[in-house]
């Protein structure tokens, strides 16, 4: 499927999906303003295109206008034209649509858990389709769905699907959702993202079932993703989007070798920020260090399990591992809000006492946070100024003008013109604005140690390089000491000096970034290094080759 | 299954302990009243040597906390104590009325509850059209009215203009069940009117902020027809604020009914609190508070039930 010479000239295969000229429009609450400014694309039968760009690019818009629907809130502009295998989809029936929709044209959401219907078992759900259009009666249909489960490698085929959506985990539900798209042997597919809530170790599992299954039906299938890595794997043909408009189409391997368009080579580039390693003082005490920390939530099982590591001053200690593994508990233990079971914090050889209500302003002040989602970790009613100036007050007794003076130090510090957003609320910044904000509120309480609990991930890949190189010189420039706790190897790679890498709760390997990302690994960071999509097409292929198509994620326990 | 055990112990216990709290404010709050019962009971004539001795008799001369102690072990076993006015055990007195209260509360019931969420799931559905706002103006004119004001309405058109339904609801023990349900019909009606509009609102809104949801876009993805994505979809995940607002409804049948009682001459509860609390008669006044404080409690408590059984996380657990 990644060869591309499948599709050779001559060879050509009927067209599938044509999109001309198509134009949406998104409401913003006062007036229509256009959000696809003229696409087109053709897709062939049995293609796979990838469709990529930042957030805001158009990508799911697009994907959703392939099967004529409108999500809330859009309207697709009339002299556009939609033609799916010959019916114009743009001037059909809202009752011929609909009879495409889950028979011809199917769709596969970025997040299956929420995609599923949490009243109704899977199966109910897997059928529904088939049942509804008459092609299977339910039986058969159940004995289909059964079959693709088994087909997608899912664990007891026969009777996972009997199950409710919140008893299956996150990968199986995935690809579960691959299954029931594949009920009604459709003629398209739209993956919508459809890896990018998963663990790396999850994702291959779930590449390599949507690869194998598109393949075997020999469906057309349009794979919309952030992750360039992820597309190469996956599609015959790449498009790049930007603010809803192309920016170029190729066949993946020469997207990937000669990206002809400057926007496209910086989606490429971005992957190349690193910082030199630092390696840690000599005879210097740790700022923090985390010794034999057991923890758990309110009559739960044990969550943390015996976790040591030390941090210096200055240096940037990574925190690695899936979702799950304790990384944010250990974060809650650092500052106070989940007092240990066993194990204690030192501060500078001081043990910290477990409880935050029980610290002193001077120890509180050391430790801050900045979160995931900015969207959340900011009140969206109170101004910038404010948001930055309360630690600042609160910590440092600062008032009136020379309050003031800190808040511009503050936003001057991490890039943004003081006179322009002091009065500002966070709804009016970008994402990438929001989290300088949230760092600036770190700062504001002039903190020795931040945590950063996955800044970058909610970011796209432009934006959150420029994160990492405001948090960079930040560091230099204060002498800041991070713990950054992420999934994304790529991140790590850029900014850590130390390692620590977590699985249900125990850290199981740890030292200098260099030595982590050489081998011998533990066998654990083994399988999540090799799990990181590369961008070499073969990537994926090679590796299944390697570890056997029944010895990935899930299954290739260590 | 054991956790859902659990979770209905554990609520049925604090329902219990809400109904304790409820008697003791019940209690003392009539103690708090001013003035003296035995006095009010015998007028201004009465003798000093009369006055002590119904005290004596009433048992108003034990401290307070030995009555209600005595009254709480009566309530128990049905035993509410004598009517201070006609002297009439308190529990026949409101046994019959209850009864009647709960038919009428009933008989609204079973037309109201389907019919305001069979009308909330089409509004639902035809949402933003002239038939929700039709709907939704009819519903809310009902609700804003007081009810008095639609039985009287209701008794013009009905009874005095058609002479469809009697205007008075008289009831007589040897009635047939269809005479029964035809001449308590207006009052009925008149309830049900009321309240269909919270129901049938709630039950619009529950559906419509899920239509939002990543699954209902994913069912319509599917080809699901409109109708069935709201029924079958957006519904059994809407039921639990659903089945709350129901149970209030249902608790407001039982105890917000005097005015419509009034109205049509009904024999039920409300108008013996009424006529209780206007002759000082505490111990009716008493009783009926604390049928109308276990009622909420109970029909509450089935709401937290219905809704933790509507929820198939806790159902099928992992």
């Amino acid at each position: 499927m990644t060869d591309t010479s499948a599709i050779a000239p001559g060879l050509k295969k009927s067209v599938l999906l044509k999109i001309r000229d198509l134009k949406i429009d998104g409401y913003t609450g006062e007036t229509w303003v256009p959000i696809i400014k003229g696409v087109d694309l053709t897709l062939h039968r049995g293609e796979v295109m990838g469709l990529i760009g930042e957030s805001g690019a158009g990508k799911s818009t697009i994907g959703a206008a392939a099967m004529g629907y409108a999500r809330d809130g859009t309207r697709i502009n009339p002299g556009s034209s939609i033609e799916f295998d010959g019916i114009e989809l743009t001037t059909s029936t809202e009752a011929d649509k609909r009879a495409l929709r889950g028979s011809r044209i199917a769709y596969v959401a970025q997040s299956a858990a929420a995609s599923f219907n949490p009243s109704h078992k899977l199966i109910d759900q897997h059928t529904e389709a088939p049942v509804h259009y008459r092609i299977k009666k339910r039986m058969e249909a159940q004995e289909d769905a059964i079959e693709l489960y088994e087909r997608l490698r899912l664990p007891n085929p026969g009777e996972i699907g009997f199950r409710y959506p919140h008893q299956v985990s996150g990968g199986q539900l995935q690809r579960a959702m691959t299954a029931m798209a594949m009920s009604c042997r459709p003629d398209l597919i739209i993956f919508d993202e459809p890896t990018t809530a998963l663990d790396v170790t999850t994702q291959i599992e779930v590449l390599a079932a949507i690869r194998d299954i598109v393949d075997q039906f020999n469906t057309a299938a349009i794979y919309i993703t952030h992750d360039l890595a992820v597309v190469a794997q996956m599609a015959d043909t790449i498009k790049v989007l930007l603010k809803g408009e192309e920016v170029e189409q190729q066949s993946t391997e020469k997207m990937l070798a000669s990206p002809k368009e400057e926007y496209t080579k910086s989606l490429w580039a971005v992957r190349s920020f690193e910082r030199p390693q630092k390696a840690r003082p000599k005879d210097a005490t740790p700022l923090i260090s985390v010794k034999n920390i057991d923890a758990s939530y309110t009559g739960g099982e044990k969550v943390l399990d015996d976790v040591s590591f030390d941090i210096y001053p200055g240096m940037t200690v990574a925190v690695v591992g899936e979702s799950g593994s304790g990384k944010s508990t250990t974060a809650r233990v650092i500052t106070g809000l989940l007092p240990p079971s066993k194990g204690e914090v030192l501060f500078k050889g001081e043990p910290l006492p477990p409880k935050y209500t029980d610290r002193s302003k001077d120890q509180l002040r050391q430790a801050q946070m900045i979160y995931q989602m900015a969207d959340t970790a900011l009140n969206p009613k109170v101004r910038i100024s404010e948001i930055i100036g309360r630690p600042a007050q609160f910590y440092s007794g600062l008032k009136g003008t020379a309050l003031k003076s800190r808040v511009d130090e503050l936003l001057d510090l991490i890039e943004l013109e003081p006179s322009k957003y002091y009065d500002r609320f966070p709804p009016e910044l970008s994402g990438g604005q929001k989290q300088r904000i949230g760092i600036a509120r770190a700062l504001a309480a002039e903190p020795t140690f931040i945590i950063c609990d996955e800044v970058t991930s909610a970011l796209d890949q432009l934006v959150a390089e420029g994160i990492l190189k405001l948090l960079d010189r930040l560091q230099s420039e204060l002498d800041l000491a991070y713990m950054f706790i992420t999934h994304d190897l790529a991140t790590v790679r850029a900014i850590a000096d130390e390692v620590v890498v977590m699985q249900h709760g125990k850290v199981v390997e740890q030292g200098p970034k260099e030595e982590m990302f050489t081998p011998p690994h533990h066998p654990y960071t083994d399988l999540l290094l090799s799990s990181v999509p590369e961008m070499d097409p073969n990537w994926l292929t090679t590796l299944l080759e390697e570890r056997g198509v029944d010895n990935v994620g899930e299954a290739a326990d260590v | 299954m054991g956790d859902i055990a659990s979770l209905v112990a554990k609520r049925l216990g604090l329902g219990l302990l809400t109904l304790l709290v409820i008697s003791v404010i019940i209690f003392f709050m009539v103690e708090l009243l001013p003035g003296d019962i035995a006095q009010a009971v015998l007028g201004q004539g009465a003798t000093e040597e009369n006055v002590a001795a119904l005290r004596e008799r009433m048992g108003l001369n034990d401290p307070a906390p030995v009555r209600y102690f005595q009254w709480l072990g009566g309530a128990l076993t049905g035993n509410f104590g004598e009517s201070i006015v006609t002297g009439e055990r308190v529990s026949s007195i409101i046994s019959e009325r209850f009864i009647n209260t709960l038919f009428l509360a009933a008989y609204a019931a079973v037309i109201a509850v389907p019919f305001a969420i069979v009308l909330g799931i089409v509004v639902a559905l035809l949402r933003n059209t002239l038939f929700d706002r039709v709907a939704n103006v009819l519903t809310l004119t009902s609700i804003s009215s007081p009810e008095f004001f639609l039985g009287y309405i209701l008794i013009l058109y009905l009874a005095v203009k058609t002479s469809m339904f009697p205007a008075i609801a008289s009831l007589s023990g040897d009635m047939s069940f269809g005479e029964l349900l035809h001449r308590t019909f207006l009052p009925a009606l008149t309830l049900v009117l009321v309240v269909t509009a919270h129901m049938m609102r709630m039950t619009r809104a529950a559906i419509i902020n899920l239509l939002a949801s990543p699954y209902i876009e994913m069912a319509r993805l599917k080809g699901t027809p409109p109708w069935k994505v709201i029924v079958k979809h957006a519904l059994p995940n809407a039921w639990a604020p659903i089945i709350n607002v129901v149970a209030l409804n249902l608790a407001y049948l039982i105890t917000g009914v005097v005015l419509v009682e009034v109205v049509f001459v009904y024999p039920g509860i409300g108008q013996s609190l009424v006529d209780a609390v206007s002759k000082r008669d505490f111990p009716v006044v008493q009783a009926c508070c604390l049928i109308f404080a276990a009622t909420f409690i109970l029909l509450n408590l089935a709401a937290d039930v219905g809704a933790i059984l509507t929820n198939p996380r806790l159902r099928h657990p992992k």
